[in-house]
């Protein structure tokens, strides 16, 4: 999984389909990266992420909390048109800032 | 152009979430939908699909019956997904958005509302321990 780590932010690059079947996996991988870098505030790149349904919604809003009870915080970047309409469906935007 | 239709079957496997989609963008194809209307079409698969395999079957696999109609002229589609798994006790709180029956594995309980927003119409009839039937239809532009 591509990612930078500048200061306190880590940015990870999430490409592919998000869906229940790729989730288990995105979602092991992130808690890794999260836990060794310590990152404060994780931000999610989703220009390459093509596909994403509900099961995106609960990716996020974990790693969300994971991020709250570090006394972090979590945002996404350049979600599909299609992504950011589950985004506002789901009310993704009162916690997580669009970058 | 007139009608078309498929029936396929396939095992409740997390793997086939992908190939559900990418069956019904690929049957919807000659009714020429833009961008938008595909992706909606694939969300909501996606959504009843994985719902069949994680709540319906429980993660502990069976059938999960995807069927396909559209009209050409009215460029309107029909989509059924259907499954033999447990049933919803009560349909009303399971198409409340943010309604999950399983927190612990991160879902976000927002399938059904997804479906809702993505198609025109959604219907959905259950029976426990009978099964659980999806009906959505959409019509493209």
């Amino acid at each position: 999984m591509r990612h930078t780590l500048r200061g306190q932010t880590l940015t990870v690059y999430l490409s592919g389909e998000l869906d229940h079947h790729s989730a288990s996996q995105i979602r092991q991988e992130l808690d890794a990266l999260i836990r060794d870098s310590r990152a404060r505030r994780l931000v999610l790149d989703l220009s390459s992420l093509t596909f994403m349904d509900s099961s995106g919604i609960g990716v996020i809003l974990g790693r969300y909390n994971q991020m709250a009870r570090r006394g972090g915080s979590l945002a996404v970047r350049k979600p599909s048109s299609q992504i950011n309409r589950i985004f506002d469906l789901s009310g993704v935007y009162q916690i997580v800032e669009r970058l | 152009m007139n009608g078309n239709k498929m029936d396929l079957r396939f095992s409740a496997l997390p793997e086939n979430e992908a190939f559900a989609r990418l069956a019904v963008s690929a049957f919807v194809l000659p009714l020429n939908p833009n961008l938008e209307e595909m992706e909606d079409v694939k969300t909501a698969v996606s959504e009843a699909v994985t719902n069949a395999i994680i709540h319906g079957y429980q993660g502990k696999g069976g059938e999960v019956r995807l069927q396909a109609q559209y009209d050409g002229e009215s460029k309107s589609l029909c989509v059924e997904i259907s499954d033999e798994g447990v049933g919803i006790a009560d349909i009303q709180k399971a198409r409340e958005p943010l309604f999950t029956s399983r927190p612990d594995l991160e879902r976000s309980g927002m399938g059904f509302a997804v479906m809702e927003s993505f198609m025109d119409q959604l219907e959905v009839q259950s029976a426990l321990g009978k099964g659980t039937k999806v009906r959505m239809t959409k019509r493209f532009t």
